[in-house]
């Protein structure tokens, strides 16, 4: 089963490179994963999407929680939670398609954020499955570039992942 | 307030620590380090001949004294030598502090001269690195690498020193810092009580119950506690490789060690229980052969510090985080006063596992009978005229297991082997660590001629610093182990495990200025041994003949149960 993992950490040199490691290292999987610093400077919010039965997953945030960067961490598919990711895509535009392509976007809520005249630069976000399904829409148009950012995540209601 | 350059630092750092050795070799990026340590004289410098054996040293002196081992090694090769010493501590839980020379800091990731990424090389391998960036964070960060190898579940930490952050000529204040704080890092200092009670509850009630105790407990100096528990319940117990001692090998309640070549009786127990008490011991692959056959009728409860080594290959029934000390004492305490459910139950149960042992006497090896020299015999030898008492260091292979076997440890921390990474080299450097620790023991490393040849640069370093361990070399001219595989399982094709053009041990030896003594016999043995300990301050090696084709048994079976095993060339279970 796929799980999001959110982790707080120490944002220092080295911290990305020993989770990544980790996940290599034990066999593990990464299927997206993105980091930023938070509101507080010393400290990074990496989240990740991994998949694997329960064993796995126990064994992930276990080995998570022991690397001495994280302070915290929360899987967040165990409760509510909402999950977003960005992408851009440059698509095709060209004679009836650029209409087509016009009409696709606004079905899905995305923004065109670039324009020449063969192609379109669409920015979408929502969770991976929204994604996954504008790409296929897009797919018989011709799609050129996809740039996606990787899930990130929060908890809903008052559940807070700090310090 | 007093200024120091940052090597001072790390000098000062380091004798404030109460560190008495330190183990390196020294290179262009350390030398300003270097430099520091010979203007003071508190910390002995201890000079090896390679950077592997400074690591093994440090992690031998760690494992004896409960006091982390502290390593010193300059850039690039120096520091990549260091690398299968670091991974030997790391598998075993070793706390170690490995301060390593870096280029200065303005070429790194210039490809410059002996330039190495040893932090991202060491990372897997390390329970966490630090890179110095301001020679004004040396006491700190040096604070938090010795307080983070020897809490929690101890392991390596790698320090990266740019040359440039040990400049003479820059000075910073040095305060010595008493404690330490990380707000991501609180190793647990107690179990979940309800936990505890709920195992003690399962072990009250339990009709075949076995304790399977690790080097956590070695480790987490709760051998006393283990003892007093095991003997309340009056259970049996069997301890892993790196658990032997913990609990006297030669009381009755111990069934000896486990797993692929651990005795029949602690397999046949472990296999037929009911219930496995799990204490600082992780189910690896070596005890458990097929975890899907693994303890088919037992509920098992796993006490350990680190809770990634719970049901990581076994599923714990009843999972307890926590250091083996406070966890044991705290079972002691719900069991004093009260009476185990079933009795009769564990009389059988006794019963039975006496029934395991008796069936074994006699039948362990076949002793020589005039003929070439068994391993088994020379460690039995060994054991005798020790009086079970020297602090045994083994390489990796056969021998190892023979000393294993039939050496008995009643005291903790006595057996001295690479058991989690299987480090060939590791024996000789690691019995140098110890000695100094323990200069009146007696401190043997039983080798075969395959490993000591790995690090036998290091008869150098002993006599340097008369450094007087004992070296039994159980020489068949064989990679005993590999050949034994390749017995069973190559259909004798010995690829590569027969030793050509071995050095002539008893020259080499004398070379060094040491005493040799070649062993042919079983009437040459013991009076060679008694030569050998009768000073505890000269180095001595004997170079026994063994046979070649001898085996480590019992064996478990590959993806067998554990009460699957041979037990010898022609028996099975």
């Amino acid at each position: 089963m796929r799980h999001i993992i959110s982790i707080l950490m120490e944002n220092e040199p080295g911290a990305l490179s020993r989770v990544v490691g980790l996940f290599s290292q034990r066999n593990f999987n990464i299927e997206t994963l993105n980091v930023a610093a938070t509101e507080d400077p010393s400290l990074s919010r990496l989240t990740v999407t991994t998949v694997g039965d329960d064993r796995v997953i126990e064994q992930i945030t276990k080995h998570l929680n022991k690397l001495i960067d994280v302070i915290k961490l929360v899987d967040l598919t165990e409760g509510n939670h909402i999950e977003r990711e960005l992408m851009l895509v440059k698509v095709k535009a060209l004679g009836a398609a650029r209409d087509e392509v016009k009409r696709t976007v606004d079905i899905f809520r995305a923004q065109i954020v670039d324009v020449t005249p063969s192609l379109y630069t669409v920015q979408i976000t929502g969770d991976a499955t929204k994604l996954d399904a504008f790409l296929q829409a897009m797919g018989p148009v011709g799609i050129l570039e996809v740039a996606r950012t990787g899930v990130s995540g929060i908890a809903r209601g008052d559940k807070v992942l700090s310090l | 307030m007093e200024l120091l350059s940052g090597a001072d630092m790390i000098a000062r750092f380091l004798q404030d620590e109460g560190v008495e050795y330190i183990y390196g070799y020294p290179g262009g990026a350390a030398l300003h380090i270097y430099d520091a340590l010979f203007r003071q004289d508190k910390v002995k410098h201890i000079l090896v001949r390679h950077e592997q054996a400074a690591t093994h040293a440090a992690d031998g002196y760690a494992r004896a004294s409960g006091k982390p081992g502290v390593v010193l090694v300059t850039s690039g090769p120096g520091a990549t030598n260091a690398v299968t010493g670091i991974a030997t501590a790391y598998m075993d839980s070793i706390p170690m502090v490995v301060l390593c020379g870096q280029v200065m800091s303005h070429l790194i990731g210039d490809d410059a001269f002996q330039e190495t990424d040893i932090v991202g090389v060491t990372r897997p391998i390390v329970k966490h690195s630090f890179s110095i960036r301001h020679p004004s964070e040396i006491p700190d960060v040096l604070k938090k690498a010795f307080y983070l190898a020897a809490t929690g579940r101890p392991g390596p930490v790698v320090v990266d020193i740019p040359k440039d952050m040990t400049a003479p000529t820059e000075r910073y204040e040095y305060i010595y810092p008493k404690k330490v704080k990380m707000r991501s890092y609180n190793p647990v200092t107690r179990g979940h009580t309800g936990q505890i009670k709920k195992a003690v509850d399962m072990m009250l009630k339990a009709k075949r119950p076995v304790f399977y105790t690790g080097g956590g407990v070695v480790l987490g100096k709760a051998c006393e506690g283990l003892t007093d528990l095991v003997q309340r319940l009056d259970y049996p117990i069997t301890t892993t490789l790196m658990g032997i001692g913990a609990y006297p090998q030669s009381d009755r309640q111990c069934l000896g060690w486990l797993g692929m070549h651990g005795s029949y009786e602690s397999n046949m127990a472990m296999h037929h229980a009911d219930l496995v008490i799990a204490i600082g011991a992780r189910f690896d692959d070596r005890v458990t052969n097929n975890t899907s056959k693994f303890c088919p009728t037992a509920k098992i409860i796993h006490v350990d510090i680190d809770p990634s080594s719970i049901s990581k290959t076994i599923r714990a029934d009843v999972p307890i985080v926590g250091p083996a000390a406070s966890v044991i004492n705290e079972m002691i305490s719900l069991v004093q006063g009260q009476d185990i459910a079933n009795p009769d139950a564990l009389a059988q149960w006794w019963q039975q596992i006496d029934g395991w042992r008796a069936e074994r006497v006699g039948k362990l090896y076949e002793p020589s009978d005039g003929g070439v020299l068994k391993s088994q015999e020379v460690v039995e030898a060994l054991c005798r005229v020790t009086h079970g008492e020297a602090f045994v260091t083994t390489d990796v292979g056969q021998h190892q297991m023979f000393a294993a076997q039939y050496y008995k440890f009643d005291k903790p921390n006595r057996l001295i082997t690479s058991g989690g990474l299987g480090t060939m080299g590791f024996g000789f450097p690691a019995a140098m660590g110890i000695k100094q620790s323990y200069p009146d023991d007696h401190v043997v490393c039983v080798t075969g001629e395959g490993s000591f040849q790995m690090m036998m640069q290091e008869l150098s370093t002993c006599k340097q610093y008369a450094i007087g361990v004992k070296i039994v070399n159980l020489n068949n001219a064989s990679l005993g182990m590999v050949r034994q595989w390749q017995d069973l399982n190559y259909k004798s094709r010995h690829a590569h495990s027969y030793m050509e053009s071995l050095p002539d041990f008893h020259k080499l030896i004398e070379a060094y200025g040491f005493t040799a003594i070649t062993v042919n016999t079983l009437d040459e043995l013991e009076p060679a041994l008694e030569r050998a300990f009768a000073d505890k301050h000269e180095l001595v090696f004997l170079d026994v003949k063994v046979d070649p084709h001898e085996h480590v048994y019992p064996m478990q079976v590959p993806l067998g149960s554990m009460r699957d095993m041979l037990l010898s060339k022609t028996e099975r279970t």
